[in-house]
């Protein structure tokens, strides 16, 4: 059970220098695998190389750089505080999608695993345990405290984001790791203040309400905002009082257990939170089967929603929150600042090299601006710097995975098939590692894969509407539900169009817009119930309504 | 824990001014008053004498942290909360030193104002510093073709008048919810313990809260705080004190811009004892609910109500109690009670004792000075005492029990709701309907059930009748420093 101390440096083939990689990417302009002639694009594009141009710019003096060789301290599942091996033996390859090398092993929990781990939590949630019987302020105390560290540690947990998952290091280190330390202190704050009621029932009766923990929670996340994901899962359980047996992806399994040393750093009890690194068809399926989990919440596909909503009626009913997939409309008016609205699509679709389930890849724009908006769309696409994400200046770095990149890729095959004009891009970038072409489509119609699917990459769709009405139908045409834009200065186009949507978030005049205490979930199959701000408290609270006869009642 | 005792004292002469616009700066008149420590009645230094002009200078930069547009209202919620947070932590840092200074200028005993002021000052910040971005509005489905939401905004520049009996604490419970609702303060400390608020001021600015957002001012009630009830351009006026003041502060409310008051006044707190009720815990608690704090608390348990059949015993136990409370020097870790917090309280509450006396009280204990210098009095205990006497009926905030004897439930709960204070009650007793019966009976805006001054940040506090207006401290804090501002804006065609 010790701690594993381990760096990049003593695993097998990861050594990755980032001052020579530095130079070496820009000693290779030929590595650009250019598409121009395959794709028809036009080769004047403002950086069709997808190059840094000026990565010493005098800006990036005083942003912050990845640590070199950053330590990977903790690569076993994290068990009622302690460090542990997997029962099987078995272990999970962890790689670097930017260079595909080997980054380190952890160790892969499996079903007897999560046993292990919900025997814990139970445990830790038992009456009267040090969990149990903490005032609710000292609970906010601890993910005060658990946010301290992450703020503390900052730097590593943005390095290992971005070598784990392959986002860009300084969006990790800006957006990730702020919202992980924003939402641990906003639901800190929230720990007492999570209050009941008396209620003036009818007879002689004292009722209350008591806002209970729901018990152990089972809480599986996705790959793309691996630390921030975590945060938005053991927030506001914790908060709430109940205990946690958290899977992190197979693909980004790093910050979660840098996460977990922290809570245990925090002094949070042992057992209230448990990391298990695993894959899906085993350690996930485990939790959302288990008869001992009161709770599973999952972040994913919407495929993989099912499996866990019918686990749950195959199993103890657990209670199930979902958030799934999108195929988010981006509306955009004629009567709009076109260049702000061009910015905020290009944005919102190619945020985390496409992969946000909040992507804004349906983009209705209105016919008199179309072309105007498809011409500055396919410019800003063309300009957006690729390359290692570590490095100063780069803005998209590869696709988390060879699987996932080859759906992209066959997805983008399909737009072409199916009669979408290719604007753009098109292809994969550089010879080796896992990097798409900022893709831009345009002239696509509502029946294209394209348009029906979540790519989940690098790839843009862009449609011309006519009516409000019209695009108001076309936008709500999909069984997806999480979120869309509008873009209109016209403050009637505005509420009519942010009623009428069928989604859980509505951005006017901005898109990704998010905060911790902005609440976020799906209307349809993009989910059930809501994460972040108070709603989410109701996701991990079970009301408890205590009447108590009395002799005589009075108001 | 160190001793104050043994070490030089460090205070920073800049304490001794007023703190305007997060600088300091002497009064306008030039004057300055003494501060005293009431466990020896010696100086311990001279500060600035906020009046009228000084209160106008706190206001103006009070106005101006708070125009439209200021880096004050510009700031984030979460961010107004993280200040909040880091003035808890800074003062949690600080909480030796400032427990020291509490007891020197207040006389309550050390032990009490490091395990007990601080901690719950530190709780307090922390718990509002949470709710700075979880104070929502609501979006309401109103008739007709309209969008409504509500905002819920600060108020503006709100005047604070706090007393002297937990200086740190009612500091937190007044600026901790007017900041995390976004609203500017100039508040004004009272004139016998002004050190640790003005401490706390330099913490204010060492976190980072933007100028003009916290003032602080000692002065005199009369003329500073007179010039804050009826300023022009103060907002909203809240007030802990006494019953006779806040009708000042309302008047002056009326008689200028009616500003929004909010009162935390006076009490006659009934405490009743079941014959059912566990006696030595009873007992305990009794005493602790009356004597804690040198008995000047404003929810001090001062009509104790014992059913009759265990009367005498309850009487006797809570004497014996009383002769062993420890008397003394307030940094003697021994120490229970310190001393009355100036000579006037002193005088007053030994005028109360005489005056049950002679209304035919039986003393059972106490009723004297306790110390040849310093404002001590004896812990006392009056048996035998009838509803219609003074010291039954008004406030003494000293040292002074009051023992009175009742048969059923129905007779003490109209003795108890028979006065024209409301702030808190108690009942001891092991009957779940008995419980029910006393508490939901009692006009008391804190009701205790078998325990007593136990307050929490999350739980409200404040009073009936004379004893208040509004409430501090939980979600209902917030209402006091709250605009709601409803918002409807035309749509072409509702929809659901």
């Amino acid at each position: 059970l010790s701690v594993q101390k381990r760096s990049v440096q003593s695993t097998a083939q990861s050594q990755p220098d980032f001052t020579e990689k530095h130079s070496n990417m820009n000693s290779q302009p030929d590595n650009g695998h250019q598409q121009q002639a395959d794709n028809g694009s036009k080769p004047q594009g403002p950086n069709q190389n997808h190059k840094p141009e000026h990565v010493d710019g005098p800006e990036t003096h005083n942003l912050p750089i990845p640590i070199p060789d950053p330590p990977i301290q903790y690569t076993q599942l994290f068990i009622n505080n302690e460090w542990h091996e997997s029962c099987t033996g078995r272990k999970i390859p962890v790689y670097d999608p930017a260079t595909g090398k080997l980054l380190c092993e952890v160790e892969e929990a499996d079903s007897e695993d999560v046993d292990k781990a919900v025997r814990s939590a139970r445990a830790a949630f038992q009456i009267g345990s040090p969990w149990r019987s903490m005032d609710a302020s000292d609970r906010g105390l601890l993910l005060n405290k658990l946010a301290d560290l992450v703020e503390r540690d900052r730097l590593l947990l943005a390095t290992l984001e971005a070598l784990d998952s392959g986002k860009v290091f300084l969006m990790a280190y800006f957006v990730d790791l702020i919202a992980t330390v924003k939402t641990l202190r906003y639901y800190g704050g929230w720990a007492d203040k999570i209050q009941g009621k008396t209620i003036p029932v009818d007879g002689e009766y004292f009722t209350y309400t008591r806002h209970e923990p729901i018990g152990v929670c089972g809480q599986i996340i996705p790959w793309n905002f691996p630390v921030m994901m975590f945060a938005w899962k053991i927030a506001p359980a914790l908060c709430c009082g109940n205990t946690v047996v958290i899977k992190p992806a197979e693909q980004t399994p790093l910050s979660a257990l840098h996460m977990a040393a922290l809570i245990k750093e925090a002094g949070f009890p042992p057992g209230v939170v448990n990391v298990v690194p695993g894959y899906g068809e085993t350690a996930g399926s485990a939790i959302s089967h288990h008869m001992d989990i009161d709770k599973v919440a999952f972040t994913g596909s919407t495929d993989v929603g099912k499996l866990i909503q019918k686990a749950a009626g195959d199993s103890n009913l657990k209670r199930v929150t979902l958030e799934l997939g999108g195929k988010n409309p981006n509306i955009v008016f004629a009567d709009c600042d076109l260049e702000y609205a061009v910015e905020q699509a290009h944005s919102g679709l190619f945020f985390n090299q496409g992969q946000c389930c909040l992507a804004g890849s349906r983009v209705f724009v209105e016919e008199p601006i179309y072309e105007e908006f498809v011409h500055r769309s396919v410019e800003k696409a063309r300009s957006k710097v690729l390359g290692n994400p570590l490095l100063p200046g780069v803005e998209q770095g590869p696709q988390i995975d060879q699987k996932h990149f080859d759906k992209i890729m066959e997805l983008i095959e399909s737009g072409k098939r199916e009669g979408a004009t290719l604007e753009c891009g098109g292809s994969a970038w550089d010879q080796q590692g896992l990097f798409i072409q900022p893709t831009v489509f345009s002239n696509v119609t509502d029946d294209m894969r394209i348009a029906e699917e979540e790519i989940f990459g690098p790839v843009q769709q862009i449609m011309c509407f006519r009516g409000t009405h019209e695009v108001i139908h076309r936008a709500n045409a999909t069984h997806y539900g999480l979120a869309a834009g509008v873009f209109t200065n016209d403050i009637d186009k505005a509420l009519t169009v942010s009623s009428a949507l069928q989604a859980g978030m509505v951005w006017v005049n901005c898109y990704n817009a998010m905060s911790a205490q902005c609440p976020f979930g799906g209307f349809k199959m993009s989910g059930n119930g809501r994460e972040l701000g108070e709603y989410a408290l109701q996701e991990y609270t079970e009301v408890k309504a205590v009447t108590i006869k009395i002799s005589q009642k009075n108001s | 824990v160190k001793s104050f005792l043994g070490s030089p004292f460090q205070l920073c002469t800049l304490m001794f001014q007023l703190f305007i616009n997060n600088q300091w700066e002497d009064a306008a008149s030039g004057k300055t008053f003494p501060t005293i420590n009431p466990a020896t009645g010696e100086v311990i230094c001279q500060v600035a004498e906020a009046d009228v002009a000084d209160v106008d200078k706190a206001v103006k930069a009070a106005r101006d942290a708070f125009r439209w547009g200021s880096p004050w209202r510009r700031m984030d919620a979460s961010h107004r909360g993280l200040l909040i947070n880091r003035l808890a932590d800074a003062i949690e840092r600080d909480s030796a030193y400032l427990a020291e200074l509490e007891t020197l200028d207040n006389g309550k005993p050390y032990a009490i104002s490091y395990t007990v002021d601080l901690p719950t000052v530190v709780k307090c910040f922390r718990y509002y510093a949470g709710w700075a971005d979880k104070w929502e509005g609501k979006t309401i489905p109103i008739d007709g073709d309209y969008f409504c939401y509500t905002r819920h905004e600060p108020i503006g520049v709100c005047g604070q008048i706090i007393p002297w009996n937990f200086p740190l604490l009612m500091q937190a419970w007044k600026i901790a919810p007017a900041l995390a609702t976004g609203n500017t303060v100039v508040m004004k400390v009272a004139e016998q313990t002004p050190l640790t608020a003005l401490y706390v001021a330099s913490l204010i600015k060492e976190v980072g809260f933007p100028e003009g957002v916290v003032n602080i001012l000692q002065g005199m009630g009369p003329s500073a705080g007179a010039a804050l009830a009826r300023h022009m351009d103060v907002d909203k006026l809240a007030f802990t004190g006494s019953t006779e003041v806040g009708h000042l502060i309302q008047q002056a409310s009326g008689s200028s811009n009616l500003k929004k008051v909010t009162l935390e006044l006076g009490g006659k707190s009934p405490n009743i004892i079941l014959s059912d009720a566990n006696m030595e815990d009873a007992v305990e608690q009794a005493h602790f609910g009356l004597f804690f704090n040198q008995g000047q608390c404003c929810c001090a348990g001062s009509r104790t109500f014992v059913q009759a059949d265990i009367y005498d015993e309850f009487v006797e136990r809570s004497v014996e109690r009383a002769r062993r409370r420890v008397v003394g020097n307030p940094f003697d870790l021994k120490t229970e009670q310190g001393p009355q917090v100036d000579q006037e309280q002193f005088n007053k509450i030994l005028g109360y004792i005489s005056s049950g006396k002679r209304e035919g009280a039986k003393l059972m204990c106490g009723g004297g000075v306790a110390a040849d210098r310093g404002y001590f009095i004896q812990p006392t205990v009056f048996g035998d005492v009838q509803d219609n006497m003074t010291i039954a009926r008004e406030e003494i905030f000293g040292p002074v029990m009051q023992i009175m004897k009742f048969k059923t439930l129905e007779e003490v709960v109209t003795r108890a709701n028979d006065t024209k204070y409301g702030l808190a009650a108690a009942v001891f007793t092991k009957d779940i309907d008995k419980a029910s019966y006393v508490s939901n009976g009692l006009r008391a805006g804190t009701v205790w059930v078998n325990c007593y001054d136990v307050f929490a940040s999350q739980a409200p506090f404040g009073g009936y009748k004379s004893s208040g207006n509004g409430r501090e401290l939980g979600e209902y804090g917030l209402d006091n420093y709250t605009e709601v501002k409803t918002v409807i804006t035309k749509v072409p065609q509702k929809n659901s």
